[in-house]
């Protein structure tokens, strides 16, 4: 018997995930080189891919470690904020900071290592948090963190800051995704990677999610969730294990932070209100609270819905003479809230429940074997 | 049908002051003392002056009616609670000040008289997360799949599914822990308080919802887990065949206050035990 000891081979249904993720990348990276760069798909792709990432983060803490957190707006915006003070290009800081006499920092760091940084920067900022209310009942972390994300949005828009983070004005003119295309001499682009990188970004961050999830820290923090009393009669440290999930999920959110500034170009602290964090909160509940690959989903589905599929519902539209009734300026947000409203009350798991990809590939191969 | 063993006749030593164990433990250190041991909340004292010995490889019972403070003295140990009153050691140690996480550390594991599995874990993972103080790697590790995460992610694979084997659960261990039957659940339970390597094991009312001939195998498997694992068991229970089958002391609480101690033999013929829980069992019951 002992030594009979399974080996554990490579499970096709992940290879084939594997396959399929592939495709996408090589899906995306030919599309864009192929449509035209001002088509709404790439729009989606960009959005959605940087809401994805802060949607895995947000399902971490929800639906992995059952700790309930609100406060993605705010790490967002202090990812936001750090991505594009450090990146701000010297000769543009005299016109950025125009009313702060060009800003104390004079330096600019690569994107790539500011973009580290935003997410160390917000993983700090939660760990602050988490110290004292970790230690509380879980659902003081809602609270505080909600709390939160409003001071920080308020701090950063303070006049005696300004040198640093501009005040109430407008942080723009760092490098965004188009940074990201490759252009030849006369500053034509060769090869489009606007959408690609953002893609890349999010993909690789999301992996390392996975890989923590399916390590022996994902499996403490799931028992968490699932009974924190017997976790803790286990052995399981509980503050230690939230506080960690708590900085991670932070980590990447400053990240997804620092992503939306680039897709957005402008950075202003006042657009990231506590509506971005229930936005994020919908997407998870939508695509399945536990689930990764429905927080994937569910982010370019609710970011296609919102800003492409429904649009043609705000304007006027007519079949003939005939003028279809109710199209006019806002009607797509009241169809957006009601799809939104039966999507909660009647697919109560969402999407995927907290099943994963593999596992949709596991099931139908099984159901194609019992036939 | 395998046999049934039966509990070879102990022969019980006193120890130190009035406290007994088996005598084949006398020469190593008990693995658990309380003394004076209590607990308020808000006035009612539901465990007073609880005072007792278990030795390294005794099986203890814990009994009483309902309501009389059993449950509450396994969360007194594994500090669930803090005790108003008393101290707890641990194989010596003093547990003053220790959390859950530090009790489980210093070798206690328990069950839960409500079962709570991990229900949306599968029953391998149950098990893994008992095995996560004794087969751990650092995240790092964990993220970037380094060697070690392989060769420890295998080690616990690997006892785990040993542990499983005990109860014959081996084959369950992709099940989803929720969607086991009760008994199962139960069996899971202690294969997963046994994977933190405990010295001591508390079962809180085991065979609640087993069949008769679930309840026979759970008593050959705890014998069976005691010899082998050489630690002492400590379990609460109603069922009475159970308790007098394998129980070398036992101790009856009412009210919160030990009313009677002994061998089952003595506790089965104690006027007081038979007054407060047999009789009024009797009358209700068979
Ligand atoms: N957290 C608490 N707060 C207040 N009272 C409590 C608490 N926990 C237990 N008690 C009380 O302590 C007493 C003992 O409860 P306990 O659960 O230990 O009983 P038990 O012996 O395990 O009973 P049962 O056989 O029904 O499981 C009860 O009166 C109960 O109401
Ligand atoms: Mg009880």
């Amino acid at each position: 018997m002992t030594n009979q000891i399974k080996q554990k081979k490579v499970d096709p249904a992940v290879l084939l995930t594997a396959l399929i993720i592939l495709c996408v990348y090589v899906g995306v990276f030919i599309a864009e080189q192929v449509i035209s760069p001002n088509s709404m798909l790439f729009t989606v792709l960009k959005k959605g891919a940087t809401y994805a990432l802060v949607a895995v983060s947000m399902n971490l803490l929800n639906g992995f470690t059952g700790i309930f957190s609100l406060g993605q707006a705010g790490f967002m915006l202090i990812g936001a904020y750090t991505y594009a003070i450090f990146t701000i290009p010297v000769e543009h800081r005299a016109s950025v900071y125009q009313y702060f006499n060009g800003g104390v920092i004079q330096f600019t760091l690569p994107w790539f290592v500011a973009m580290i940084l935003a997410g160390l920067v917000a993983a700090f900022f939660a760990w602050l948090i988490g110290l004292p209310v970790l230690r509380l009942k879980s659902d003081y972390l809602a609270i505080a963190t909600l709390g939160f994300a409003e001071i920080i949005r308020a701090i950063l828009q303070w006049n005696q800051l300004g040198p640093v983070t501009n005040g109430s004005n407008m942080l723009r003119l760092f490098p965004n995704f188009n940074s990201f295309n490759i252009t030849n001499a006369e500053g034509k682009v060769t090869v489009y990677l606007s959408t690609f990188v953002p893609f890349l970004i999010a993909g690789i961050c999301i992996a390392l999610i996975v890989l923590l999830l399916h390590s022996g820290y994902g499996r403490a923090f799931k028992s968490i969730r699932d009974d924190e009393i017997a976790a803790e009669a286990m052995g399981v440290n509980l503050a230690h294990h939230k506080q960690l999930a708590f900085c991670i999920s932070s980590f990447f959110a400053g990240v997804g932070g620092a992503m939306l500034a680039m897709y957005q170009t402008t950075v202003q602290a006042k657009s990231f209100t506590t509506a971005m964090t229930y936005e994020i909160l919908l997407i998870v509940v939508i695509g399945g609270i536990g689930s990764v690959t429905g927080s994937v989903l569910s982010s370019f589905l609710f970011v296609a819905c919102s800003e492409w599929w429904l649009r043609f519902l705000d304007n006027e539209q007519f079949i003939g003479d005939f003028q279809v009734p109710l199209l006019r300026n806002g009607f797509r947000l009241v169809v957006f809230s009601v799809i939104i409203m039966i999507v909660v009350l009647f697919f109560r798991r969402g999407i995927m429940g907290t099943r994963e990809l593999p596992d949709l590939l596991r099931r139908r191969r099984k159901e194609a074997g019992i036939k | 049908m395998s046999e049934v063993r039966q509990r070879p006749h102990t022969k019980m030593v006193t120890y130190p002051s009035n406290a007994v164990i088996p005598e084949r433990d006398l020469g190593k250190n008990p693995v658990l003392e309380c003394s004076h041991l209590g607990i308020e909340f808000g006035g009612l004292k539901a465990v007073e002056d609880f005072n007792l010995v278990l030795g390294r490889t005794e099986i203890a019972g814990l009994i009483g009616p309902n309501g009389a403070g059993k449950t509450t003295i396994f969360n007194l140990l594994t500090k669930v609670y803090q005790p108003t009153h008393g101290s707890v050691l641990i194989d010596g140690l003093d547990t003053h000040g220790m959390t859950t996480v530090d009790v489980s550390k210093a070798g206690v594991a328990r069950t839960f008289q409500n079962i709570r599995l991990f229900g949306n874990m599968s029953v391998e993972d149950n098990v893994r997360i008992g095995l996560h103080n004794q087969i751990k790697y650092d995240m790092f590790t964990g993220i970037f799949r380094l060697p070690r995460y392989f060769t420890k992610e295998k080690q616990q694979h690997e006892k785990a599914m040993e542990l499983l084997d005990i109860f014959g659960m081996s084959s369950l261990a992709d099940v989803k822990a929720g969607s086991l039957p009760y008994g199962a659940q139960r069996r899971l339970e202690i294969v997963r308080a046994l994977a933190t390597n405990p010295k001591l094991l508390l079962l809180d009312e085991p065979a609640a919802g087993m069949n008769p001939h679930e309840t026979q195998e759970l008593m050959d498997n705890i014998l069976r887990i005691r010899d082998t694992f050489q630690i002492s068991v400590m379990l609460i229970e109603h069922d009475m065949n159970l308790v007098m089958g394998i129980c070398e002391g036992i101790c009856v609480l009412n009210f919160g206050r030990v009313i009677a101690k002994g061998t089952p033999e003595e506790i089965q013929s104690n006027p007081v035990v038979i007054e407060a829980y047999l009789g009024k069992k009797k009358e209700g019951g068979q």
